[in-house]
């Protein structure tokens, strides 16, 4: 059986069993079993796609194809590229991870949590167009509960809105798909095969704003992010975690695989209207973010902010630019992951996010607020880690264009960095070093050992990318090829 | 005449027999202890039949090309079939209260008779006997409308559906005298060679059409159904709503483009505008609506609405996409109606607020509703999904794109009042009106196991879909 058809049967199987049992044990066995079993799985297919790479020019490996729907010619297509994989890995980490910062969750929230697993990680491997749609709507759905049932705060108000807006989005995409299958003859839905068609010019304006809008809806896309930060507020921890770390990216994903990949044309006629929006989104989230009292809106800000530099990024339609959008995903979706879990550590504790009422928390609580400087220092750029690596390469991509309205953006978006840093640097300062403000507070404990798998796994991650990232980006960058290739074409 | 004619009708005469053996049952057994077997008999009379159509059976017409039939016929009375047999399932617990023991069987044999007339509509070849189906479907129906005699709600709903039923068929039959008059025949096949574009057939085309809009309840002549969907009983409700609704697409399925296809430039966006009002109002009325009946009455006009996505174009791919939606509508709308119709028979609520914290109360009643009305919604990889894409994907390769960015962005309102059933059951705690636990009877249970299946299994199993393809496109012309 294909190693890719695994990611996906894995949280299933996962699911089936979670279904079987109830005790808090079996439950927690389950899932650290299916998702230690995924991660493992993820790193074997990174280390088998290592040596194939070496071998195979293809653009695509680890292809498998079965036919489906008839019909239609609908097949369920899987293949990875450098970036699948990367994305496959990144949402392995989190997944994991997540399940420790959901350790005292009951059944039914894993099960819907495997639901998540399995649409997300059967997005990543699709080549097929209808497949890779049916697996981001399962991915979305399951959301709504996560979100309503074990949230906090306004989390039905949150759930609805998250759930409508990303739908709407999906909405705009099945329209697109529909689109690009029959103007390009209505023979094939596989990417890879729809690349080698041509869409006609006059369609491809059409389609090309019905796809990337659907997909940006997701990855932030300004003014379509306000699900965002009621959403991020309201989960719970590991479902910020997983929604901010990966579900987000698979709009950026999304918008390079299937938008700018199959209508190269639009995309460079069209790209000056998206990149001005991204370049508010990326501006805006980080002022947002400024502005906000509530730890886990300053952190779903810092998202837009930091999401909407990817889609800054691949608008760019150069090498390097699109390199640093896929880095920024996997160094953003680290990053906040980690954010998001040390909130839900704090936030467990002190049963409090404003920051207004807290302080100290370095003397009370040491791990969890080291780590927490770790991700703030990560999330400003600092060299060493994944944010830098990420944001360097953006910038110097995007600086690349040598004309007018391209350079102009750019340095507007890089004034997010600093803002960025305000935002952070005052939260570290309020919270971990300030005064403490509530004296009930000193009685907290630190984080326990679950809560520090998770928050050590993520900043090895990070560590890793930011120290040596010459590895990774060298994946990228090649795995980037075939969708150059098509922009110059034209 | 040649009685040879009859041995075409194969599952008509089946359903015949059902009909005769199930009404001196009743009559024999009214009052005796035998009774309680009776629901059984009908349910089992009905799977065979249903089993039964699945064998082959001879194509061709039959007293002059008056009734027709072929592997689509068949198929779709199938369809009819598998809904029919699902609602007698879930009809027990109801007839067994006490008002309504003594009448227990007539419920059985008055909707196999409308089945019967459903049968004829199918497989009519003929304007007149596509009338005489409808009126054999209709008239019964009303009586199971009125059911419960003695509840007002339901009293007035069989006498609205009645009304309603009269005149629609009534404008309708002015129609196809108009259609006589300009054309000098009521065979399907006759009129297809030659529609003359003139106001008389236009005419009679629209009042002919306005006939079967009532039955499959499009806006604008959708007014009966909430008030019909809300009084009837949950079992009539189902009925009209799935297995009447199916046979009269069906019926348009087969006459709009075969019979009329000629003059299709003119009704084209006079249906268009029809499609897009049904998906809209249906979907935006559905929005406030506090009772989960009247709630999905509205749901299923705007469900007809997508089903015309489909019968507009009168592809191939449409036509088997509106069948295989159908299909699946059939288990969705069947399963979220047995839930219904348990949570009625225990407390006597159709309130949405009844709803609250179902998952709590009766966790698996709550996640086959779920599943209902997820599967309703379009969400992956329940069968509302597929069926829905399928629906589009027909309409888009005809490259009208409005349309389906219309119908598309309409899924996003559906969803939302969809999500309002799914968070009163799982995220509201259980109010003062929430029923408590309670376990249904089996048949109830049976059927909705056999509606989760079909949830689950039609979108996955590209079989399904494959097999009513390959139907539609071997078969018409």
């Amino acid at each position: 059986m294909n190693i890719l058809s695994l990611l996906v049967i894995i949280p299933l199987a996962t699911l089936l069993l979670l279904l079987l049992g109830k005790g808090q044990k079996y439950v927690r066995g389950v899932v650290v079993g299916g998702f230690g079993l995924l991660l493992l799985s993820a790193v074997i297919l990174a280390v088998l796609f290592l040596h194939e790479r070496a071998v195979s020019d293809a653009a695509m490996l680890f292809v498998a194809d079965t036919l489906w729907y008839a019909p239609l010619n609908i097949h369920y297509a899987v293949g990875v590229d450098g970036i699948s994989v990367v994305m496959i890995l990144l949402s392995a980490v989190v997944g994991f991870t997540g399940v420790f910062s959901a350790w005292n969750m009951n059944r039914d929230f894993f099960a819907w949590y495997c639901l998540l697993a399995i649409g997300v990680f059967g997005y990543f491997i699709s080549l097929d167009l209808f497949t890779m749609f049916m697996f981001y709507e399962v991915a979305l759905i399951p959301m709504f509960l996560l979100i309503g049932v074990w949230g906090t705060g306004k989390k039905e108000y949150a759930a609805m809105k998250l759930t409508l807006m990303l739908m709407a989005g999906s909405a705009l995409l099945l329209t697109g798909i529909l689109g690009i299958y029959f103007i390009s003859g209505g023979t094939t839905m596989n990417i890879m095969e729809l690349s080698q068609l041509h869409i006609p010019m006059t369609h491809q304006y059409w389609i090309f704003c019905l796809v990337f809008i659907g997909f940006g809806v997701l990855g932030a896309l300004f003014p379509f992010h306000t699900w965002s930060p009621d959403g991020h507020a309201s989960a719970p921890t590991s479902v910020s975690m997983l929604h901010a770390g990966v579900l987000m990216k698979l709009g950026g994903y999304g918008c390079f695989r299937v938008a700018i990949f199959l209508m190269p044309e639009a995309a460079h006629e069209l790209s000056w209207i998206f990149l001005i929006l991204t370049g508010i989104g990326v501006v805006y989230g980080a002022y947002g973010a400024v502005l906000q009292t509530d730890l886990k809106y300053i952190n779903a800000y810092s998202s837009v902010s930091h999401c909407g530099l990817v889609l800054f990024a691949i608008l760019m339609l150069n090498h390097t630019a699109m390199t640093g959008a896929v880095l920024q995903m996997l160094s953003h979706g680290l990053m906040t992951a980690l954010f998001f879990s040390l909130i839900g550590v704090i936030y467990s504790r002190t049963h409090t996010r404003d920051i207004r009422e807290m302080g100290g928390l370095m003397r009370i609580m040491p791990f969890a607020s080291v780590c927490y400087v770790i991700a703030g220092f990560a999330s400003l750029g600092l060299p060493g880690l994944s944010g830098f690596v990420a944001e360097m390469t953006v910038f110097v991509g995007s600086f690349e264009h040598a004309d007018m309205f391209h350079r102009v953006l750019t340095v507007l978006a890089t004034t997010s960095i600093v803002i960025t840093a305000v935002y952070i640097l005052r939260t570290v300062g309020k919270v971990l070093y300030g005064p403490v403000v509530n004296s009930d507070h000193l009685k907290l404990d630190d984080a326990h050992w679950y809560e520090k798998i998770s928050a050590v796994a993520l900043i090895a991650c990070i560590v890793i990318i930011g120290v040596w990232p010459s590895g990774v980006q060298g994946i990228i960058y090649d795995s980037l090829a075939p969708v150059m290739k098509q922009l110059t074409l034209f | 005449m040649d009685f040879s004619n009859f041995l075409m009708m194969h599952q008509e005469l089946g359903l015949l027999s059902i009909f005769v053996i199930l009404l001196f049952f009743d009559i024999l057994a009214s009052g005796t202890r035998y009774m309680r077997w009776f629901r059984a008999v009908a349910v089992g009379l009905m799977s065979l039949q249903t089993i039964f159509g699945f064998f082959p059976m001879p194509e061709g017409a039959a007293f002059g090309g008056m009734y027709v039939t072929s592997d689509l016929t068949v198929l779709m009375k199938n369809v009819l079939n598998i809904g029919t047999l699902i609602v007698f399932m879930q009809a027990g617990r109801w007839l067994r209260q006490p008002e309504n023991s003594i009448r227990e069987g007539e419920f059985y044999v008055i909707a196999t008779a409308t089945l019967l007339g459903m049968y004829l509509m199918v497989s009519s070849g003929n304007f007149m006997l596509l009338y005489i189906g409808i009126e054999i479907a209709s008239l019964p129906a009303a009586c199971l409308a009125a059911f419960n005699k003695y509840k007002e709600k339901s009293a007035e709903a069989g006498a609205k559906y009645i009304l309603m039923t009269a005149l629609s068929s009534g404008v309708m039959m002015f129609g196809l005298s108009y259609l006589y008059g300009a054309m000098g025949t009521m065979y399907f096949a006759d009129m297809s060679l030659g529609v003359a574009l003139e106001p008389m057939t236009i005419l009679g085309f629209v009042f002919f059409f306005s006939g079967l809009a009532f039955k499959i309840s499009l806006v604008p002549f959708h007014m009966w159904a909430p008030d019909v969907y809300e009084g009837g009983p949950t079992a009539t409700t189902a009925y009209l709503s799935v297995v009447s609704k199916a046979a009269a697409v069906f019926a348009l399925l087969l006459t709009l483009h075969h019979v009329f296809g000629g003059m299709a430039h003119v009704w084209y966006y006079m249906l268009w505008v029809l499609t897009v009002a049904t998906i809209v109002i249906g979907n935006l009325f559905a929005v406030r609506q506090k009772d989960i009946k009247r709630f999905f009455a509205y749901s299923s006009i705007s469900q007809a609405g997508y089903i015309m996505l489909g019968v507009l174009h009168g592809t191939e791919m449409g036509l088997s996409a509106t069948i295989y939606y159908i299909f699946v509508y059939l288990f969705s709308n069947l399963a979220a109606f047995g839930v219904i119709a348990s949570l009625e028979n225990r407390s006597g609520q159709t309130d949405i607020a009844a709803y609250n914290g179902l998952y709590k109360t009766n966790p698996k009643l709550a996640l086959v509703m779920m599943l209902a009305v997820f599967s309703l919604a379009g969400i992956p990889p329940l069968g509302g999904f597929f069926s829905k894409f399928f629906i589009f994907a027909s309409s888009a390769a005809e490259g009208d794109y409005v349309l389906v960015f219309i119908a598309t962005i309409n899924t996003v309102i559906s969803l939302y009042y969809y999500l309002r059933i799914v968070k009163a059951m799982f995220i509201n705690s259980p109010g003062e009106d929430s029923v408590g636990p309670f376990k249904t009877d089996g048949f109830n249970r049976a059927s909705l196991v056999i509606c989760v299946a079909g949830i689950l299994f039609t979108g996955i199993l590209s079989g399904c879909y494959s097999y009513i393809s390959a139907v539609g496109f071997g078969l018409i012309q």
